[in-house]
C-alpha cells in the first residue's frame, strides 16, 4: 500500500483486510471501499465502458459512481455491476472488473474505440433497421453479447433478502450535516425519527471535507451527535440505507445493505427492503459534483474534485500530483484543502479570469484542460491558458464543474425543478412532495454554517406543523463560505469529451440528436442513451442539457430536465422480492388429513392455496391412470372418501338470511325447508356465472353455503358487497366456517352403510333422504351431516370439528378399504364429475352465462337477483351462444383433451371456423371410453352430431359424437337411492 | 398509495381490493330499461380530477368509498359504504 | 364407538421455539365464538355482556374478564375467547363457532416487533398499538388477527390450514433479527 498517507483518514490501521481483484491479492483497512483500498494500492484502472470498451477508473466517492462497476464472486455466485464505491472492504472479498476480455489491460473490444465514428448517437436505430428478418437472428444476438455491463452466474440466488415495515412522525434522509442538524432538533423534541443514510458511517461530508464544526473536527462533531441520537429511544438510526423511492401518502422505499460488507454475514440477509411510512420527511441528501466535459476525460486517474478530498482525508489515499480543473469556489477551496493537507496540487485551472492567484499552488486563470494522457492511468495534463499549452505531470486529474443539489427524491411524484441561474444548477420548488421539506445542499445551500441552520430551522417547522413542540437548539459554529460559479460545460478543442460515462456519450452524440432533430429534452437522452445506464445520469445530466441548450440556443431552463423516478440507486429485483420465495410466495393449506394422505403416498397437487391429493397409489399400479381407474371404479361399485374440506364454506344467519340468499342465489333459497339443501347458482351483476355450490338450512334462520374452492374468498367479497351496498340495514350476518370443518365425501353404492358405521343414529332412505342436512353425532363428537353428491353416485358429506379430522379420515379410510373401497384423489373426483356432467370452473371460468350451461331455468322468475336483469340481455342466451356439450370420441381409446378447438369434419382450423372447444377431458373407466365436457356453439341442437377435435399444441385431431353432458346414470337413480 | 379504511385506519393499498367505480353502488331496479343497466354495469366516467371508487379491505371485509383526485393523488376521503 | 383423538392446529410444528430475543408458541386451545350483532342489536348484545363484565368491543380494540377475552375481528364481527357464548345472546347476534378454525400463536421478547416489523405492514409502535389492541392485517399474504397482549407479546390467530406457513415465516423472520441482534453485540 504505497499510495497511503501516514496517519490519515476514518480507517482502521489496526484491522489490515485481504482482498483479491481479478486474482491479484491485495491489503486495505477497515472502514475502506474497495475504490479507496484499490487507489491507495495504485490501482487506478478498475474497468472498460459500456460501448467503446475505454479504461476506466473511480471517478467518485459516493453511490454515484459511473464507472467503477466490478463483480463480486462469492463461491459460485456473482453479482455484477457493484459500485466499488459502495462496497465496503472486508477480509477475503473477492472481486473481478467486468466488460472486458480476455483481460482488463487488454480488452479485445476496445477495437469499437477504433469504429467510434461509426458507432455514435443512434447507431443501433440507424443500422439495425433491415433487413427486417435480421433482427432476431443476427442483429439481436450480436448486440445482446456486445453489450450489457457484468455477467450473472446463471445460478438460483441463494443469498437470503428481507424486506421490513417501519413508521415515524419524522423520516430524515441523510446524515450530513443537514440531516444531523434536524434529526437532533426532532429527536429531542420526541418525535419518532428515523435518520437514514446510505454511508456505512454518517456524516456525509464531515468525513470526507472534514470541516470544523463548534470547534470540533468533523469527524469528532458528527460521532458526538450521533451519540447523542442513538442514545434517544425515539429515534432509529438506519446506516447502509438508501431512500430509493418517494410514494403517494407519505410512503418511502428504502434499501438497507445489510450483509454485503461482511466475510461470513451468517443468517443476516444480504438486503433488507425497507416501506417507510413517515407524517414528515426532511431531504438532507446534499449535493453531488458534477464533472466538466474536456478532452479525454474519462481516463483513469480524473476524478470529482470531492472525491479526492474524500479519498485523502477519510481514506488516507495518497493522490499523486493533482491538477484540480474547476469553475466555482468550492474547486479552489479543494486545491487549498489538499494543499493543507499536504498533497501536492501541481496546478489550479479555472476558467475564470478573475481568479485569485494568490495561492500556494500554480494557478491558471482563464484556463482549461484540453487533453489528458497515460495509457491505463492519468500521467499528464495539457493546459490550455493565457500562454499557450503546458503539460502538467499529475496522477490525479480532479474536476469540479459545480454543485448538483440531490433534488432526486423530489421528483417522484410527478414535480419538476427550477433552475437557478445563480447556483448554475436545479434546486426543489416549495411543495413537490406534500410532507417533505428540503433542507440544506439539497436545496442550494452550501455551506457548512447554512446546513447546519437549515436542518435545524426546517425540523423545527415540521415539529410545528405537526403540534410538537420543539426546543430552541444554539448552533454550532463552522465555515460559511459563499459559493460562486461561473457555467462552464465542457471545452471545446476537438477530440472526444465525454459527459455519461457509464453509457459512453460524449458532447459530440449530444450535439448530433440535436441536430438530427431530436432536441427534446426526453428524446436526446433516448436518442444518446445520456443518463439510462446503473447511474442514471447523476453526475453528467445537468452538463447534458446544457451542451443540448446550447446546441440547439434554447437556454437551460426551457430546455428543463428528464424525469427523475425511482429508484435512486439500483434496488435488486430479489430485495424487492423478498419473503416471496417458497412458502413466502403463497401460504400453503393443509388439510386435516394431509399427514395421512401424505403417508398413503399420495403426490399432492395445488389447488388453489390448498395442497390436495391427485391419487392414492396401490401396489402394482404403475402410472397415475392406473390409480384413478381403480378408484373411479371402487366409487362406483363399493366406496370412496375424499377430504373436501377445500370448498368454502360460509354461515349465514338472521332474519332476513333467505331474502339475503335470495338477492346472491339465482334460484329460490327462502323456500328451502329446515333440514334439506338445495343446489344454487350465483351470477356476477354482468350476468356471467360466478360460482355454484350447495345451500343447507340449518335452522329458520341459519344456513350454510357452500363455494367451490378457488371461488370461496371472491364469493365472501361478494356477499360483503352486495349486502353493504344494497342491503345493510337487513337482519343478516356470515362468516367463515371453513377451516372451523373438516368435511368428507363418502360417495359409492356402499356409502350409506360406511356413515352408519360411524353415526350414532344410522341413517336410511327415508329418515335420511337425497338432500337431507343435519347435526349428527359422530364417533361420539358433535358434527353434521349432509346427503349430498358430487360423483353420481349415493354420497353422503360428513363434516367435524377440524381438531377431529385426521382421525375421522384415518377411521373412515379404514373402514372403506374393509368394504372394498378407499380414499379417492382428484384425478378420480375429476373424472367422476366428468362422467356425470357435473361442472367445475374449468366450465364456469367467467365468460360463460347460465344458458351455456343449461341452467337459465334456475334463473327464478318470481324475484329479483344479482346478474338477473343483465342475463337476458340480448345477445347472453340464443343459438349463437356456445353451448355446455358432452363429447365422446368415435374410437373410444383416442385420446381426449382440454383446451382443443372444435371444428366442423372439413374445415380447415381456423379462428373463423372455430365452433367451441373442450373444458375438461379424462378416461371413463365405467364407460370404457374418453369423455370430454366442452362449450359448443348452439351445442343443445347438435346432439348426435360429429365434430372434430383439433389440439393444436399436440397434433391432435379426434372425430367425437356431441352428446347431452351427462354420460353416466342421466336420470340420477343411483344419486337419490 | 395509503387508504383510510373506517374500520383499521390508514393502510397501504396493497391491503385493499380494487372493485371499480362508485356508479357501482346504484344499482338500477330489475325492470329498469337495457340502457340504464347499460350505463350501471358499463359505462363510466374517466375523470382528469376528482373520483370515487370502491375498495374492499380484505382484512376486516369493509366496503369503502374512496374520493380521490386522478392527477395529484390526492386521497380526499374514505367512508364506508353502509 | 371409540372416542376420536383430537389434533392441536400447531402440533408438529416444533413450538416453542427460542431465536435471538424471541420466542414463538403454541396458544393454548380455546373456545372461540363469533359474535355478529345483528342491525341495531349491539346495545341489546352488550346488555348480554356485561353480566360477564364484557363489552361489545370498538374497531381495534379488545379487553378481558373472569378469564375471558373478547376481541375485535372485523367488521361488525367480535371473538369471545375462553367461555361459552352467554346465554340470550344468539337472539341478537349470529354466533358461529371458530374454535377449531384458527391457529394461536404467541411471540414474545425484546425482538417481537422487530420480527413483526418483517412481516404485517401496520404500525405497531408501542405508542400506536396499545397493549390490548388488536388488528386484522395480512402477515405476508395471510390475514391474521393480532393483539398486543402484554409489552412485548403479541397473539396471532392464522387460518389453522396455514398455521405451518405462519411459523415458517415468523421463524424466518425471528432468525434475521436475531442475526441482526448478534452483529450489533
Ligand atoms: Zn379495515
Amino acid at each position: 500500500m504505497t499510495h497511503r498517507i501516514p496517519g490519515k483518514g476514518l480507517i482502521d490501521r489496526t484491522r489490515p483486510l485481504r482482498f483479491s481483484f481479478d486474482g491479484r491479492e491485495f491489503e486495505g483497512f477497515q472502514g475502506d471501499t474497495l475504490a479507496s483500498a484499490l487507489l491507495a494500492n495504485g490501482v487506478q484502472l478498475v474497468g472498460r465502458s459500456f460501448k467503446y470498451h475505454r479504461p476506466r477508473g473511480v471517478l467518485t466517492a459516493g453511490s454515484e459512481e459511473p464507472n467503477a462497476l466490478v463483480e463480486v464472486i462469492e463461491g459460485k455466485q456473482k453479482t455484477p455491476n457493484v459500485r466499488a464505491t459502495v462496497q465496503e472492504l472486508y477480509g477475503g472479498l473477492t472481486v473481478q472488473s467486468q466488460n472486458r476480455w480476455p483481460s482488463l489491460r487488454f480488452d479485445v473490444m476496445a477495437v469499437n474505440d477504433r469504429f467510434a465514428p461509426f458507432l455514435s448517437a443512434g447507431f443501433y436505430y440507424k443500422t439495425f433497421m433491415w433487413p427486417r428478418a435480421f433482427w432476431e437472428k443476427v442483429y439481436e444476438p450480436a448486440i445482446r453479447r456486445a453489450a450489457g455491463l457484468g455477467a450473472l452466474s446463471g445460478l438460483h440466488d441463494e443469498g437470503r433478502y428481507e424486506k421490513a415495515f417501519a413508521f415515524c412522525d419524522v423520516l430524515v434522509i441523510g446524515a450530513g450535516p443537514t440531516g444531523l442538524m434536524a434529526a437532533l432538533v426532532a429527536g429531542r423534541a420526541g418525535a419518532d425519527v428515523i435518520l437514514a443514510d446510505e454511508d456505512a458511517r454518517m456524516g456525509g461530508r464531515l468525513l470526507s471535507d472534514q470541516p470544523e464544526v463548534a470547534g470540533q473536527s468533523g469527524p469528532d462533531w458528527a460521532a458526538d451527535m450521533l451519540a447523542e441520537l442513538a442514545a434517544m429511544p425515539n429515534v432509529r438510526l438506519m446506516t447502509r440505507t438508501t431512500v430509493t423511492g418517494v410514494y403517494d401518502g407519505g410512503t418511502f422505499g428504502a434499501l438497507q445493505r445489510v450483509g454485503l460488507h461482511l466475510a461470513d454475514p451468517g443468517d443476516l440477509p444480504r438486503e433488507c427492503f425497507w416501506r417507510i411510512v413517515a407524517k414528515r420527511a426532511v431531504l438532507a441528501t446534499g449535493a453531488l459534483e458534477r464533472p466538466i466535459a474536456h478532452p479525454d476525460n474519462d481516463r483513469p486517474g480524473v476524478m470529482l474534485a470531492s472525491a479526492v478530498q474524500s479519498y485523502v482525508a477519510r481514506y488516507g489515499v495518497n493522490p499523486g500530483r493533482v491538477v484540480v480543473f474547476g469553475n466555482n469556489d468550492s474547486a479552489l477551496q479543494a486545491a487549498r484543502d489538499l494543499t493543507a493537507q499536504g498533497v501536492q496540487v501541481a496546478g489550479y485551472v479555472d476558467p475564470r479570469a478573475d481568479v485569485s492567484v494568490l495561492e500556494e499552488f500554480p494557478v491558471y486563470p482563464g484556463g482549461q484542460v484540453v487533453g489528458t494522457r497515460g495509457r491505463l492511468g492519468l500521467r499528464e495534463v495539457a493546459v490550455r491558458h493565457g500562454g499557450g499549452v503546458s503539460m502538467l505531470t499529475a496522477e490525479t486529474l480532479a474536476l469540479s464543474g459545480g454543485w448538483n443539489p440531490s433534488l432526486h427524491l423530489t421528483c417522484h411524484l410527478g414535480g419538476r425543478p427550477d433552475w437557478d441561474e445563480r447556483l448554475a444548477a436545479f434546486v426543489p420548488r416549495a411543495g413537490m412532495v406534500a410532507g417533505m421539506s428540503v433542507a440544506g445542499a439539497a436545496r442550494g445551500r452550501f455551506s457548512t454554517a447554512a446546513c447546519l441552520a437549515d436542518g435545524a430551522a426546517l425540523a423545527a417547522e415540521v415539529l410545528a406543523d405537526m403540534g410538537i413542540a420543539g426546543h430552541d437548539m444554539p448552533l454550532p459554529a463552522a465555515e460559511d463560505r459563499s459559493y460562486a460559479i461561473a457555467p462552464f460545460w465542457a471545452v471545446d478543442a476537438g477530440g472526444r469529451a465525454w459527459l455519461d460515462f457509464a453509457n459512453d456519450v460524449t458532447t459530440k452524440d449530444v450535439q448530433q440528436a440535436a441536430q438530427e432533430g431530436f432536441s427534446s429534452v426526453e428524446h436526446m437522452k433516448r436518442y444518446t442513451t445520456q443518463g439510462m445506464a446503473p447511474d442514471q445520469g447523476k453526475s453528467s445530466n445537468v452538463a447534458a442539457l446544457a451542451v443540448l441548450a446550447d446546441a440547439t440556443g434554447q437556454g437551460i431552463s426551457a430546455t428543463g430536465t428528464t424525469t427523475f423516478r425511482p429508484p435512486y440507486t439500483p434496488v435488486s429485483i430479489a430485495a424487492m422480492g423478498a419473503g416471496g420465495r417458497g412458502m413466502g410466495f403463497a401460504p400453503e393449506r393443509l388439510l386435516t388429513s394431509d399427514s395421512q394422505t401424505r403417508a398413503m403416498g399420495a403426490p399432492m397437487i395445488e389447488a388453489g392455496l390448498w395442497y390436495r391429493p391427485s391419487y392414492f397409489p396401490r401396489a402394482g399400479e404403475a402410472t397415475w391412470r392406473e390409480a384413478c381407474d381403480r378408484e373411479v371404479s371402487m366409487v362406483r361399485t363399493a366406496v370412496g372418501v375424499c377430504d373436501v374440506s377445500t370448498l368454502g364454506k360460509i354461515d349465514v344467519q338472521g332474519p332476513d338470511a333467505d331474502r339475503f340468499l335470495d338477492l346472491i342465489y339465482t334460484n329460490m333459497m327462502s323456500s328451502i325447508k329446515p333440514g334439506r339443501t338445495r343446489y344454487g347458482l350465483m351470477l356476477r351483476e354482468d350476468g356471467h356465472v360466478m360460482d355454484d355450490g350447495t345451500c343447507a338450512r340449518l335452522g329458520e334462520a341459519h344456513f350454510l353455503i357452500t363455494t367451490t374452492t378457488a371461488a370461496a374468498g371472491p364469493v365472501m367479497r361478494h356477499m360483503d358487497f352486495v349486502h353493504q351496498a344494497f342491503c345493510g340495514d337487513w337482519a343478516v350476518r356470515f362468516t367463515s366456517v371453513t377451516e372451523q370443518w373438516a368435511q368428507f365425501a363418502l360417495a359409492g353404492p356402499k356409502a350409506r352403510e360406511l356413515v352408519n358405521k360411524l353415526l350414532e343414529t344410522p341413517v336410511d332412505a327415508e329418515n335420511f333422504p337425497f338432500m337431507a342436512c343435519g347435526p349428527a353425532r359422530i364417533l361420539g363428537v358433535e358434527g353434521r351431516l349432509f346427503r349430498i353428491s358430487f360423483s353420481g353416485e349415493m354420497g353422503y358429506e360428513i363434516a367435524v370439528p377440524a381438531r377431529f379430522g385426521a382421525a375421522v379420515f384415518e377411521r373412515l379410510v379404514a373402514e372403506a378399504e374393509a368394504m372394498g373401497g378407499g380414499a379417492y384423489g382428484m384425478e378420480a373426483l375429476n373424472v367422476l364429475r366428468i362422467e356425470k356432467g357435473f361442472i367445475t370452473h374449468a366450465e364456469i371460468h367467467g365468460r360463460v352465462t347460465a344458458f351455456d350451461i343449461g341452467m337459465q331455468g334456475m334463473v327464478s322468475a318470481k324475484k329479483d337477483c344479482i346478474g338477473k336483469s343483465a342475463s337476458q340481455r340480448p345477445g347472453l342466451m340464443g343459438p349463437e351462444r356456445e353451448q355446455l356439450v358432452g363429447l365422446v370420441p368415435v374410437d373410444p381409446q383416442a385420446e381426449l383433451s382440454a383446451g382443443a378447438h372444435l371444428y366442423n369434419e372439413n374445415d380447415p382450423a381456423t379462428r373463423v371456423n372455430n365452433q367451441g372447444y373442450v373444458t375438461s377431458a379424462g378416461y371413463s373407466p365405467t364407460l370404457q371410453s374418453w369423455l370430454a365436457l366442452g362449450f359448443l356453439r348452439d351445442g343443445r341442437a347438435r346432439h348426435g352430431q360429429i365434430i372434430r377435435l383439433d389440439d393444436g399444441l399436440r397434433g391432435r385431431k379426434v372425430a367425437c359424437k356431441v352428446v347431452h353432458p351427462v354420460f353416466h346414470d342421466p336420470e340420477g337413480g343411483k344419486l337419490r337411492g | 398509495m395509503r387508504i383510510s379504511c373506517p374500520c383499521c385506519g390508514p393502510r397501504d393499498r396493497r391491503e385493499f381490493t380494487y372493485y371499480g367505480a362508485a356508479d357501482y353502488l346504484n344499482r338500477p331496479a330489475l325492470d329498469a330499461d337495457a340502457s340504464a343497466w347499460d350505463d350501471y354495469l358499463h359505462l363510466r366516467d374517466n375523470p382528469a380530477g376528482e373520483t370515487r371508487d370502491l375498495w374492499y379491505h380484505d382484512p376486516c371485509g369493509t366496503w369503502v368509498a374512496v374520493t380521490r383526485d386522478t392527477v395529484t393523488h390526492a386521497v380526499i376521503a374514505a367512508e364506508a359504504v353502509a | 364407538m371409540a372416542d376420536l383423538s383430537a389434533r392441536e392446529p400447531c402440533a408438529g410444528l416444533g413450538l416453542p421455539l427460542t431465536l435471538g430475543g424471541c420466542r414463538l408458541a403454541a396458544l393454548p386451545v380455546e373456545r372461540i365464538t363469533a359474535i355478529q350483532p345483528f342491525p341495531g342489536k349491539v346495545a341489546a348484545v352488550e346488555t348480554v355482556l356485561r353480566a360477564q363484565g364484557l363489552r361489545f368491543p370498538a374497531p381495534g380494540h379488545s379487553h378481558e374478564a373472569g378469564g375471558a377475552r373478547i376481541v375485535w375481528a372485523g367488521r361488525e364481527t367480535a371473538f369471545l375467547f375462553g367461555m361459552a357464548a352467554p346465554e340470550g345472546l344468539s337472539a341478537h347476534a349470529a354466533l358461529s363457532d371458530q374454535s377449531d378454525g384458527w391457529a394461536g400463536l404467541r411471540l414474545e421478547g425484546p425482538d417481537a416487533r422487530a420480527v413483526l416489523a418483517r412481516l404485517l405492514p401496520i404500525d405497531l409502535r408501542a405508542g400506536a398499538f396499545e397493549p390490548e389492541a388488536c388488528a386484522r392485517a395480512p402477515l405476508n399474504h395471510m390475514q391474521v388477527l393480532i393483539r398486543r397482549a402484554g409489552e412485548a407479546a403479541f397473539d396471532l390467530f392464522v387460518y389453522r390450514s396455514m398455521a405451518g406457513t405462519a411459523v415458517h415465516e415468523l421463524t424466518d423472520a425471528m432468525r434475521a433479527v436475531a442475526a441482526r441482534q448478534a452483529a450489533v453485540r
